[in-house]
């Protein structure tokens, strides 16, 4: 009795809590398929059409800008990867002189996030002549300190045994990296791939000041082009806008979200 | 042993070169700034020794968004854990529906804020806007919440949860799921209800996952402006503005740049404690499987 | 087939005068919407075709914040544009960086020098400093009242309000309830968000003030006609015909729109905005006077940055004065609703053509003839964000006009001592 009661009440909060969640992208449906005039009313007959979509992709080349999103937030997603293992890995399985000293200058770019420093990294960034590319977007975050604690707390926990294991049957440095630790740490991977791309998929100041023309430009500040202070704002190509941009993303996770969950319990479970 | 040294150093030094080329470097540059005066194109740069500080102390701006930001703080990060904890708990079981549920709380991640910050503002719109729409149906006067300074934050802290709580749902899920299910049956078959398994069992197994995600929440609540600059631009009178949203505006509009670096240097202090606690914590507490 | 083969001809070409052509950068805002943006590019596009040897780079920069905030930071990087649009209001903040050139010292010819008189004197305000110039009026406004005809004439109204006391009449007339005794359309809204100060101008300049005085480095804001107008913003609310709190101004052509409010003020740059998108007839009226007619100007100025070679800065010269003659200008002004800035634009056929399509276009015109410059100082942007703030305080009522603006006041001359 009580069982199911509490069950009903779950099911309710759920459900409450869901449709509280989705209506922004409800109302970014809803506007986007509608003239400008249904913004504020929530009529059902109100006619369809696809006219803001084709002044959103008239008013911006969004196909470009998702493409270099995707270069971008790829990119910087396998830097982190690469030098984050790297340098983890050595905090975790080596003593050497300085260690301390270097891991809490690791730890100081947990906070000192690349966000507050544009005007210094600017001026570095002039310096070596990138102005105005995907690369130039992605540098200053390609080393990540967070990145670097993360998976020096995983390969921490791998077992000691198996790393002689692997000594004694002669494995070297690398190797003993590339098939002991680095398996191990995959739901790390995939949790702190996660909390990457959803931040340089986000980024926008950062983008917007580093970069000039269209052939670099992520998505964000593509959109920003409709949040114009003069005229007022139109949610209708906005979110027009916004569905085109961020609509492959969501496709991807309606498709592939059970096998993306069972992923990281799969990695889990070993 | 001096192998290993050198092993060590070869694997840390493209991370280094990098951490130090945008981060530290521009960090004490930023230190080393906050004591010289704004280099203006007429007027050189001097020596300012602690003039910068001493300003700060007597700014009531920056002391009115230092509060801002701890409530902000601290009205984000519990009730967003707690929403994504129940999100996830939720989305774990068999509800009907778990396919919409777990799209419907992932959305946020999705929508970039710049864009999703547009919609929350028509939500906010008084009068035409959802939130009244619905509540004049029953007959409630227009309501003003980004208008008004008592109410502002709080309309900026509800779209921070909302994207906040979609985000971190996902991490909890993934650890719900590698509890194995005869732990918890064990503790049913020992008359435990649903309450007492989720205190007893499922939270402390989950507690590596809390502390992952209260990292993220942390640096994020002093982090996450974007919305700010298209809900309401810090007002009224910077009853929502945040210390970063300060320093952004400082050094971008107000182009006083030793006074930004002066700023970002108590907000360097502040995720310095922050993170120095969370560390230990981390580092003590949590044995990651 | 022949395209590709006119493709490969201009690429050849482009090849064989590497040498001559300038490279210019040129950053632009829009605070317009989308079209904006192609309208620019299509007038670039046209002044490269008809001179080879000037290659424009036209960068969309973001609205204007993001577009001053990238042209200093290029700047400071050694790498400034050399030409750029940017609020009229920063002109002083450029100068006083360093980073702009006064037009005067390109502008050798007679032809050249009587282009530099060629704007209207009330644009030219913010674009002068000691009688030199450094701004060339290009994307400029100025607030207007936009009123809703159909409710006007439901209330039995027929004009728009020409004085401030016939506004807040008009409004109580045009404020409707329900039977809940909730308000379902306000008589008037003039929103406070983000830059309250500039429409605000529009009540102390009618009120007889001046905001700043002494070339950018005095401002007035405890002036009792300051206050007094003050008082009167707040009384459109606190009197019931005018929405609480801060107005959002994004959402402002919406609620005018919707029929949520009779009467709007906003800028010029709003007329084709509201010209698609109300589904009533709607007029536009100058903003009612109270000691005498009056509103600041705004919008953007072309500036000319400092850093490039000789060569790159006469060629960023050249462009822009040819964007800024009639043709160009009225094909600018039609397409983004901005006023055009020199009467010879207006004289233009196009113009005419226009105006006599869309008479409320011409109110934007009269209205400059009253129009005073838009208040702009050294560190032109924390004193503003000072002003703001005050306002803010009063319109949400936590302190009173005459405290506000006082304490204002003061924060203000603490800041442009060191440049008086």
């Amino acid at each position: 009795m009580t069982l199911s009661l509490t069950r009903a009440l779950n099911l309710i909060g759920a459900w409450a809590l869901a449709l509280l969640w989705i209506l922004p992208l409800a109302y970014a449906v809803w506007t986007a398929f509608h003239p400008a005039a249904y913004e504020a009313r929530f009529d059902l007959f109100a006619p369809l059409t696809l006219e803001n979509f084709a002044k959103a992709w008239e008013a911006a080349p969004f196909a470009r800008y998702f493409l270099n999103t995707f270069v971008l937030v790829t990119a910087i997603l396998i830097g982190q990867f690469i030098l984050g293992t790297l340098a983890a890995y050595a905090f975790a399985r080596f003593e050497f002189p300085g260690r301390n000293i270097l891991f809490a200058l690791v730890l100081v770019q947990l906070l000192v996030m690349p966000d507050i420093l544009i005007v210094e990294n600017y001026r570095t960034i002039r310096a070596l002549g990138l102005i105005d590319t995907i690369g130039a977007i992605a540098i200053p975050y390609i080393a990540s300190g967070f990145g670097i604690f993360l998976l020096r707390q995983t390969f921490m926990s791998v077992p000691k045994e198996l790393v002689e294991a692997a000594q004694i049957e002669g494995m070297s440095t690398l190797g003993i990296l590339l098939k002991v630790y680095v398996p191990l740490a995959v739901p790390t991977y995939l949790a702190y791939g996660l909390v990457s791309v959803s931040h340089h998929w986000n980024n926008f100041l950062w983008p917007l000041i580093v970069t000039n023309s269209v052939e670099t430009r992520p998505v964000t500040v593509g959109l920003s082009i409709f949040a114009s202070i003069d005229s007022g704002v139109e949610w209708s190509v906005i979110n027009a806008a916004t569905l085109m941009t961020s609509g492959p993303l969501l496709i991807a996770f309606l498709l592939f979200q059970r096998q993306f969950v069972q992923s990281f319990m799969r990695a889990g479970i070993k | 042993m001096q192998r290993n040294w050198i092993h060590a150093w070869l694997l840390l030094s493209p991370a280094f070169v990098f951490l130090l080329a945008f981060t530290h470097i521009p960090a004490v540059t930023t230190l080393w700034n906050s004591l010289f005066t704004t280099p203006r194109g007429r007027r050189p740069s001097r020596w300012a020794g602690l003039e910068n500080y001493e300003t700060l102390i007597a700014d009531p701006i920056f002391w009115k968004v230092l509060s801002n930001n701890i409530w902000f703080a601290l009205g984000t990060i519990p009730t967003s854990i707690a929403i994504a904890l129940a999100m996830a708990l939720w989305v774990n079981e068999k509800l009907a529906g778990r396919g919409f549920l777990r799209m419907a709380y992932f959305t946020p991640t999705v929508l970039p804020m710049i864009a999703v910050a547009n919609i929350w503002m028509f939500f906010y719109t008084p009068g035409f806007g959802l939130i009244d729409q619905i509540t004049g149906r029953f007959g409630l006067p227009q309501s003003n919440i980004l208008g008004q300074p008592d109410t502002a934050l709080w309309g900026v802290m509800a779209v921070t949860i909302w994207k906040e709580a979609g985000f971190f749902m996902i991490f909890y899920l993934a650890a719900l799921q590698t509890i194995p299910p005869s732990l918890i049956e064990a503790a049913r078959i020992e008359g435990a209800g649903p309450w007492t398994i989720f205190r007893r069992v499922t939270f402390p197994l989950l507690m590596p996952t809390t502390l992952f995600v209260s990292i993220n929440a942390v640096v994020n609540s002093f982090r996450m402006v974007d919305h700010i600059f298209i809900l309401t631009g810090g007002g009224p009178d910077n009853a929502s503005s945040l210390l970063l949203f300060y320093i952004y505006e400082v050094a971008f509009r107000f182009w006083d740049t030793a006074y930004a670096a002066t700023l970002t240097v108590i907000l360097l202090a502040i995720l310095g404690l922050l993170a120095i606690g969370q560390f230990f914590l981390f580092d003590r507490k949590v044995h990651y499987r | 087939m022949i395209s590709k083969l006119k493709a490969a001809v201009a690429g050849l070409a482009l090849m064989a005068s590497p040498a001559l052509a300038v490279d210019l950068e040129f950053y632009f805002p829009v605070a317009v919407g989308g079209a904006a943006a192609n309208t620019i590019e299509e007038l670039t596009n046209e002044y490269i075709a008809a001179n080879p040897g000037v290659n424009i780079d036209a960068i969309y920069a973001g609205s204007y914040q993001d577009t001053v905030a990238k042209a200093l930071t290029a700047a400071r990087g050694g790498n400034a544009p050399q030409l750029s649009v940017i609020l009229s209001v920063d002109m002083y903040t450029l100068f006083d960086e360093d980073l702009i050139h006064a037009f005067d010292d390109f502008a050798t010819t007679d032809e050249d020098k009587a282009w530099l008189k060629s704007f209207y004197p009330s644009f030219m305000e913010n674009s002068m400093i000691d009688g030199k110039t450094y701004g060339i009026p290009f994307q400029r406004s100025t607030p207007v009242l936009y009123y809703n005809k159909e409710a006007f004439a439901e209330a039995g109204l027929t004009d728009a309000p020409a004085t401030w006391e016939e506004m807040k009449d008009y409004a109580g007339k045009l404020t409707k309830k329900d039977d809940a005794g909730n308000v379902t359309q306000w008589g008037v809204r003039i929103p406070s968000s983000g830059f309250p100060y500039w429409l605000f101008q529009g009540l102390t300049t009618s009120n007889g003030a001046t905001l700043v005085t002494d070339n950018g480095t005095k401002t007035n804001f405890d002036d009792p006609k300051v206050v007094e107008a003050l008082e009167y913003l707040v009384s459109l609310s606190k009197d019931g015909v005018m929405a609480p709190g801060i107005i959002e101004w994004g959402a402002t052509p919406k609620a005018f729109f919707e029929g949520q409010t009779a009467m709007m003020w906003t800028s010029t740059g709003n007329l084709t905005n509201v010209r698609k998108n109300a589904p009533f007839d709607f007029g536009v009226a100058m903003l009612p006077a109270n000691k005498r007619r009056g509103a600041p100007t705004g919008g953007g100025n072309f500036y000319l940055f400092k850093g490039g070679s000789d060569e790159e800065t006469k060629a960023a010269f050249d462009f822009i004065k040819w964007i800024s003659q009639p043709t160009q200008a009225a094909k600018w002004s039609i397409a983004t609703g901005y006023v055009a800035p020199s009467p010879a634009t207006w004289d233009s056929k196009e113009m005419q053509d226009y105006a006599a399509d869309f008479p409320p276009a011409l109110v934007a015109r009269d209205q400059l003839e009253h129009a005073v410059a838009e208040l702009s100082t050294y560190e032109n942007q924390r004193v503003t964000r000072i002003f703001n703030d005050a306002l803010h305080a009063a319109i949400t009522g936590d302190k009173s006009a005459a405290d506000a603006l006082a304490e204002a006041q003061a924060k203000a001359d603490a800041v442009l001592k060191a440049y008086r």
